[in-house]
């Protein structure tokens, strides 16, 4: 594009403005009845980025988002600070978070098939979210629920307008609750392990949509996932939870190259690879702790191989690695980074 | 024909289903004409996507359902019919895991006594004996004394997984199928449940059906491997051979689709189109409605296999290696 080598002042304006971070999460903390599940995270998304979040069940990768967008029940105390755009959401008024909710930050989950209401029609669930964030009425919802459809690749879009959840399939469904996202036309979607559920060759149709719509929307977009695969391939930058804590982000091409956290080298070794030789697969000893059983010092301690004695009494602090990322480790910033593929090979087959 | 441990011969099997809530019953072909062969102390892994007919032919191979048509033969003999006397013993020697492990095990007995209770009901060894086998057996797959006392829902979802192996391996099976065994567990702990069953498997000689969605794993644990869709198989033979070079579009998409950590920019191909319903099975080759290479033969008849010289099966009209009904000129 042309705006980027003659800086007029509006083009300067938008620069600036798009380098300042569009959601900033603070020192949030989660309790859920004194047992704290998220023990202080701190992140920033910026425009039209796209961020994976990696942990095993238990993480806290999913609260976190929850948390972030007041949809936590009243059991859970949030504490911290979520600001879009420099506005505060820790606390809001409900109708001020009506209007973000769907509009502004959009988040679409695992099982399309229990986001969306049985006994109600597909399109009539879309058009609700455009007429509440959008302002149309009448044909105009049909019309851009059509586009929408369209836009998500559902098939014959303007005869699935009259149809019920139960008469698509899986992945039709989530492409659905793809379309009811956008169609609050949100600055960022936060997606909820979005294609677990789906089979493979789904899996694939459904990020590569996420994908193209980012890069055509300009949305940013948060994808929460157990799989590392799938945030390696859709995001630019990851980052790594472990017992409710960010234990390591970085850039996607370093994270999986120099992994500098024990756990997320942990993580990358106990994968099976899908090329290359065939090596043993070496498991994470041990189990993830419980919130109510969290070690006092560093989370992964106990099953970690690095541990030293500092580790069992100190929680490390996030700290900058020279790859551009950061890594919440003791002992690993000044241990040489262990490539999984460096592991001893053995011929299984 | 090599006699393997397990051999299916062209089994079919289908099931009646109602279209709606008074629509007339149309059968669903849930596993169609399928032949595989399983070799002693090897690992076949079954892949394909959900309604492919890959379950189904597990439950076959243990005679939990019965073919309509075709033969089950475990070590060369046809599997006698269910429930008979002859079927029980002859099914102490095969065993069955699933995904799931906490809705397999008993959640009001503790992990020791579900784990002997095999050797109870065949009345093996006497009660130390066979207290002493189960814990050794626990012993085998990482479990210790105080697990074995634990109920099912003290221990964490690997070790329950664990539990079910050992209890699935008891009764020494020369034969195991898993049902998508560490498709529930998380990274770190799949990884443990994965080697553990390697490890047991070289040294019992355990031979594997193996039925995952997940290629990575497939590659890990299988020598050889069959992909099914819409309860048909499309390709078979070594699972080096078609994961490095998949020669069914169903495969390749398949192959390309798997999430690969540290990869980001390759060319994936995108199936078109969802997998179909297998009470609606397309004409012909069914994948047609979602191949690129589809050609109006693929419409109309369904292709049969052809070998490939590094001995791989596949069925597919655009593939011709041995093309005995080549026409000339074409």
């Amino acid at each position: 594009m042309a705006n980027l080598a003659g800086t007029t002042p509006a083009s300067a304006l938008t620069a600036a403005r798009s380098s300042q971070p569009l959601l900033t999460i603070e020192g949030l903390t989660v309790d859920f009845s004194g047992v704290q599940v998220i023990r202080g995270i701190d992140l920033t998304v910026a425009r039209g980025e796209s961020i994976g979040i990696v942990g095993e069940s238990g993480s806290g990768k999913s609260v976190t988002w929850l948390a972030a967008l007041g949809l936590l029940p009243r059991t859970a105390t949030v504490s911290g600070s979520i600001r879009l755009d420099g506005e505060e959401l820790r606390g809001a008024a409900a109708m001020r978070l009506d209007r973000i909710r769907g509009r502004r930050v959009a988040m679409i989950f695992q099982d399309p098939s229990s986001a969306l209401n049985p006994v109600i029609r597909i399109g009539r669930q879309v058009g609700e979210v455009l007429a509440r964030h959008q302002g149309l009425s009448g044909s105009s919802i049909r019309a851009e629920a059509k586009r929408l459809f369209e836009l998500v690749g559902l098939p014959d879009a303007e005869r699935r307008f009259d149809a019920y959840p139960h008469e698509l399939s899986g992945g039709q469904n989530q492409r659905v609750m793809i379309a009811t996202a956008l169609a609050g036309k949100p600055d960022v979607l936060v997606a909820d392990e979005p294609t677990t559920a789906l089979d493979a060759t789904i899996q694939a149709q459904i990020l590569d949509l996420l994908t193209t719509i980012r890069r055509e929307t300009g949305m940013a977009l948060v994808l929460i996932s157990h799989d590392l695969g799938v945030v390696s391939e859709t995001c630019e930058r990851i980052m790594v939870m472990y017992g409710g804590l960010v234990v390591e982000t970085a850039p996607s091409e370093s994270i999986f190259a120099s992994p500098r956290h024990p756990y997320t080298q942990g993580l990358l070794a106990a994968l099976p690879p899908f090329e290359g030789a065939l090596r043993q697969l070496v498991p994470i000893e041990g189990q993830v702790p419980e919130p109510e059983n969290m070690p006092p010092g560093c989370p992964f301690a106990p099953r970690c191989p690095q541990r030293m004695a500092v580790c069992e009494v100190t929680i490390p602090r996030l700290a900058q690695t020279e790859a551009g990322g950061f890594s919440a480790c003791i002992a690993g910033p000044a241990t040489e980074a262990q490539k999984p593929l460096s592991l001893k090979t053995s011929v299984l087959a | 024909m090599t006699a393997g441990i397990l051999d299916l011969q062209g089994i079919s099997r289908s099931y009646s289903t109602r279209q709606g809530l008074f629509g007339k019953k149309v059968p669903v072909h849930a596993v169609d004409e399928v032949s595989l062969s399983l070799k002693e102390g090897q690992t076949l892994a079954l892949v394909g996507e959900s309604g492919s007919g890959k379950s189904t032919t597990g439950r076959i191979a243990l005679g939990l359902e019965r073919p309509n048509s075709g033969y089950v033969l475990f070590r060369g003999t046809e599997l006698p019919a269910t429930d008979t006397p002859a079927w029980r013993r002859m099914r102490a020697q095969m065993q069955m895991i699933y995904q799931d492990p906490l809705a397999a095990l008993d959640r009001r007995l503790s992990i020791i006594d579900q784990v002997r209770e095999p050797l109870d009901i065949h009345d093996i060894g006497s009660a130390s004996k066979r207290n002493n086998k189960a814990l050794a057996m626990l012993d085998a797959v990482g479990l210790n004394a105080s697990h074995a006392t634990s109920l099912p829902y003290q221990l964490s979802g690997g070790q329950r997984q664990r539990a079910v192996l050992a209890r699935a391996l008891i009764m020494q099976p020369a034969l195991l199928v898993c049902d998508e065994p560490v498709s529930a567990l998380d990274v770190s702990i799949q990884a443990q449940v994965v080697n553990v069953l390697m490890d047991l498997q070289k040294e019992l000689r355990l031979s594997l059906l193996f039925i995952s969605h997940d290629l990575k794993v497939v590659r890990q644990v299988s020598q050889s491997m069959a992909v099914m869709y819409l309860g048909r198989i499309v390709e078979f033979g070594e699972t080096h051979l078609l994961l490095s070079n998949p020669t069914h579009p169903y495969t390749k998409a398949l192959v390309s689709a798997v999430p690969v950590a540290g990869r980001r920019t390759r060319e994936r191909i995108i199936l078109k189109g969802e997998p179909p319903n297998p009470a609606a099975r397309p004409t012909g080759c069914a994948f047609h409605p979602r191949c690129a290479i589809a050609r109006p033969e693929c419409v109309s008849v369904c292709p049969t296999f052809s070998t490939l010289p590094d001995g791989r099966s596949v069925a597919c009209h655009a593939v011709h290696t041995n093309p005995p009904t080549k026409e000339v000129g074409s």
